[in-house]
Order: structure tokens, then C-alpha cells, then sequence
């Protein structure tokens, strides 16, 4: 008889840690719809300064000025109450009960929903039901990875609205369209999403992969903070040319005409099978939502972005 | 570029004057709209229980709270994508009388040849900035349609509710397809920069 090899910890057994888990899903949720991340903040005044269109700088700001009134009032910027999305990343050393924590943040987002109240905005895809939870099968989407980098778990809440996520495209290129092809599809789906996904939006691109893993990555190249470039220096030129690309087309900000379009353009890739070529968009809407709590082996815990 | 101060109903020479580029604020009552009550009014011929003539409809999806008096309090409100309400902008002008519709995204060029011809226009907001827009929200009026919670009618009171862009003119002008020949017309010259053929 084989056994495989268990390494033997301290395993988070408690019920207090997953009810402190309950409750950061909670807050996360809500002060995500909130609090803006500083990058993007900082994105957005960018963009007003460089606006040359008259009715660009008054969109912008109006952005600024839903920002700071959500500041002040402690309210949602947005209505769109979106699509719960945590990425989990587990780092060194942590023996967790991934399905309690599934559990527990699950709880989190349902009780942020009823007590605060948020608009619960996922139903059903077949008889459109709302259970007034913000939760479904499924939903909310918890992905979980480990890391050796880190020694901390690391919880980000993206809320993701429905205005960006319904311009998400994936197409799977042969490889002789090569990367010029990715490019072409990535300008054509910008161009073609027009001011539907609330630009200036943050493009996400994910290249390579399996069907699921690009629009994985390019899920992930939507939340990196902006101006962080991709490590390796062939990709971010890419990301680099690209966002100047969308920015010539004069789309603007809602779509109304102007020099923004996009606040970045972030790449993530994988490698791929000789005959596939795929490449997927997600769009982040102008407001970049997203807030994090970082939970270290001692129980301590930090809110960031 | 002028600025517009208006308190609906609106006539027809209120839209007519307006072009676009131009800056529109409302003060009064504005009409919270979205699919099911469209639905509910222009599919299955739900009699609407109040005059809409001359009104001005915001495709809306707002948070509220129910008040122990059965009153609604505006929470979040906010507005949603038009696109999915395209086709129902013909009907609503010519059957209802309807002038304005405040949305975010655009409508398609079916929608912009029914404003032109019935004489409305169609007013961008900032997607996303409804804490903007909560504030602007006086008080919700009266709730329609509640059977169909929370896409109902929702009468909203409003005070200087904008800046709103006319983005779709009763003249026929767009934009939206401006701004679409615009990145059409430059693409090329960025697809050589990108180095596609």
C-alpha cells in the first residue's frame, strides 16, 4: 500500500477564524464599492489633465466628483453592485480548509447584501430568479492559488459590473495570424465596445493558454494596479503600444470623443499549444474597483488595495 | 456649446433647440425606466397609470429602501446600460410622447432616425458616478409597476439632475458615430504604426 507524503501542521480548524473571514468578505465587498484605489485615482486626475475635449473634461469631472462625494458620505460610487469575485492566494505555511472558506465568504457577501443593503444583481441564467443575496450557484466566483513568495493569504474582492463584463471577448487565433492577429482583435473589441464598458477602462488582455485560462489571465490583467508593467520587457512594450494605440482612436471618455480611453492596457500570458494562438479582453471600468486584506500566520490582518 | 435648464414636460421645440455637444440639467420629475417595465408597457400592453407626455425617462437601477410609512428612499441610484432598451425608443416617443431619455452607452441608428422624426433627444450621463447622481435625487415621488421590484416606474424629484451631454440630437446627429468614423478613419494609420498589414 502506497501513502502519499502528508506534512503534518497546525491545521485553521477554528470556527473563529472562518467567522473573522465572514466578516472581512463582508467589509471587502462594501469598501470596495467605496473606496477607489489610489492608482486609479491618480489615473483619472492624469487623464484630466491631459483631456483636450471639452466634453471629456466634464465627464471626468463628474468621475472626481462621484469619487469624492463617496469619500465624504461613505457611499457606493456605483449602483451596479456587480459580479463577487475574490482571488485567494495562499502563501507558505497556511493549512486551510479551502471548502469553510468558500463557505465563509460566501456568508460574507450575502450579509453585506441584507445588511447594508446592496442591490443583489445575480439571478439565475435560466428563470432569471434573484435570491436577494448577491449569491447563486457559483457565484460568488472564488479563486483560490498558492504562491511560495508570500507568507501571508492574500484576499482580493474585485466587484466586477455588468457594463464591462458584458464587453468580454475571446477568440481563438490560428497561429500564423501571429501576434499582429492579437493586436488587430484587441484594437477591433475596443473600438467595437465603443463607450459601453464605461471607458476609460482598463484593458485586460490575456494571451496564450487553454480557452478558460486566457480569459483567466486576461481577468487578472484587468485588476493589476495601474502602472505596474508586466516583468517581462517584450510583453509590457506590448502593453505600452497598445494603450497608445486605443488612445488614437479619440473615444474617449464614455465613449463621447477624447484623448483617454483606456487609464492602462495590462498583458498577462502563458504559453500555449503549437496549433492554438487564443486571446481574450476584460475591460475595468473607469472606477478600477477592487480592496484586499492581507491575513499573516499570527491572525493579524491588513486592508490595502 | 449651450447649457439647457429645463423643468419637464418638455415640448417639442425644448428638444429641437438642443444639439449636440450641448449641456443639459433637469429640475422637477424625471421618470426611472429599465426592461421590465418597457416590457410590462410596449410588449404586453400594460396601460401606463400616469400621462407621460413631454417626460423625460432615465434608464435607471437604483438601490432604494423601503420606509416603515411604505415610502421608498433613494439609496444608490444609478444609470444602466441604454442598448438593451434600444428598440423600445420608437414606441415610447410616438405612443407615450416621451422627449428625453437620460442613459449611458448609446442607442443604435434605428433609435436616432425615431428622434429626429418624433422629435427627442437622447442625453449621456457618466456611467458609474451615481453617487453624482444620488445626491441629485431629491425624493422618490410615487413607484409604478412595484410588482415588478426593482424594475418598476420610479418617479423621481430631481433638483439640477446633470450635467447631461446631448449625445443623440432631433436633428439626427450622433456622437456616438462620429466618434465611431473618427476610430474608424484612424485605424489605419495606427494599424501601419502597430506594424499590421
Amino acid at each position: 500500500m502506497c501513502y502519499l507524503p502528508i506534512m503534518m501542521g497546525a491545521a485553521i480548524n477554528t470556527d473563529a477564524f472562518y467567522d473573522q473571514l465572514e466578516e472581512l468578505g463582508k467589509r471587502l465587498y462594501i469598501e470596495s464599492q467605496i473606496d477607489i484605489p489610489p492608482d486609479v485615482r491618480a489615473a483619472i486626475d492624469a487623464a484630466m489633465e491631459r483631456e483636450s475635449s471639452q466634453v471629456a473634461r466634464g465627464i471626468v469631472n463628474t468621475m472626481l466628483r462621484a469619487m469624492a462625494i463617496s469619500d465624504k458620505k461613505h457611499t457606493l460610487v456605483c449602483q451596479d453592485t456587480g459580479f463577487p469575485i475574490f482571488f485567494v492566494t495562499i502563501g507558505r505555511g497556511f493549512l486551510i480548509d479551502g471548502a469553510r472558506l468558500i463557505d465563509a465568504l460566501t456568508r460574507g457577501i450575502e450579509r453585506a447584501t441584507v445588511d447594508h443593503p446592496l442591490r443583489s444583481s445575480i439571478v439565475s441564467p435560466i428563470t432569471r430568479e434573484n435570491r436577494q443575496t448577491s449569491t447563486g450557484d457559483g457565484i460568488p466566483v472564488v479563486h483560490i492559488e498558492f504562491s511560495k513568495e508570500i507568507d501571508y493569504i492574500d484576499l482580493l474582492m474585485i466587484p466586477k459590473g455588468s457594463g464591462s463584463e458584458n464587453m468580454s471577448f475571446l477568440k481563438m487565433l490560428s497561429p500564423s495570424d501571429g501576434i499582429n492577429g492579437v493586436k488587430k482583435f484587441v484594437m477591433e473589441m475596443t473600438v467595437g465596445a465603443g463607450g459601453k464598458p464605461c471607458p476609460p477602462t482598463i484593458v485586460g488582455v490575456g494571451i496564450g493558454g487553454t480557452s478558460d485560462l486566457c480569459t483567466l489571465l486576461a481577468k487578472k490583467a484587468s485588476i493589476r494596479p495601474l502602472g505596474e508593467r508586466n516583468p517581462d520587457p517584450q510583453i509590457a512594450a506590448l502593453e505600452l503600444e497598445l494603450l497608445e494605440a486605443i488612445n488614437a482612436t479619440g473615444i474617449g471618455p464614455m465613449g463621447l470623443g477624447g484623448d483617454t480611453t483606456a487609464l492602462d492596457v495590462h498583458i498577462e500570458a502563458a504559453w500555449t499549444h503549437i496549433t492554438c494562438n487564443p486571446v481574450a479582453i476584460n475591460f475595468q471600468c473607469w472606477r478600477g474597483e477592487r480592496r484586499r486584506a492581507k491575513i499573516y500566520a499570527d491572525g493579524e490582518y491588513e486592508f490595502g488595495y | 456649446m449651450a447649457e439647457h435648464r429645463l423643468t419637464p414636460p418638455l415640448s417639442e421645440d425644448d428638444v429641437r433647440a438642443m444639439r449636440t455637444g450641448d449641456v443639459v440639467y433637469f429640475t422637477g420629475t424625471i421618470w426611472g425606466i429599465r426592461d421590465a417595465t418597457y416590457i410590462a408597457m410596449y410588449d404586453r400592453k400594460r396601460p401606463s397609470p400616469v400621462d407621460l407626455s413631454g417626460s423625460v425617462f432615465l434608464h435607471v437601477a437604483p438601490n432604494v429602501r423601503k420606509l416603515p410609512n411604505g415610502k421608498y428612499e433613494p439609496m444608490t441610484v444609478g444609470t444602466t446600460t441604454s442598448m438593451r432598451m434600444d428598440r423600445f425608443t420608437e414606441p415610447s416617443l410616438r405612443e407615450t410622447g416621451v422627449r428625453a431619455i437620460i442613459g449611458k452607452g448609446g442607442l443604435s441608428e434605428e433609435a436616432s432616425a425615431a428622434l429626429k422624426s418624433l422629435g427627442g433627444v437622447y442625453l449621456a450621463i457618466v456611467g458609474g458616478a451615481a453617487s453624482v447622481e444620488t445626491e441629485q435625487v431629491e425624493a422618490i415621488e410615487n413607484v409604478y409597476f412595484e410588482d415588478l421590484m426593482p424594475e418598476c416606474l420610479w418617479e423621481f424629484r430631481v433638483r439640477d439632475f446633470g450635467p447631461l451631454t446631448v449625445a443623440m440630437d432631433a436633428h439626427g446627429a450622433s456622437i456616438y458615430r462620429d466618434v465611431a468614423a473618427t476610430a474608424q478613419e484612424r485605424l489605419a494609420s495606427i494599424y501601419a504604426k502597430l506594424g499590421i498589414t
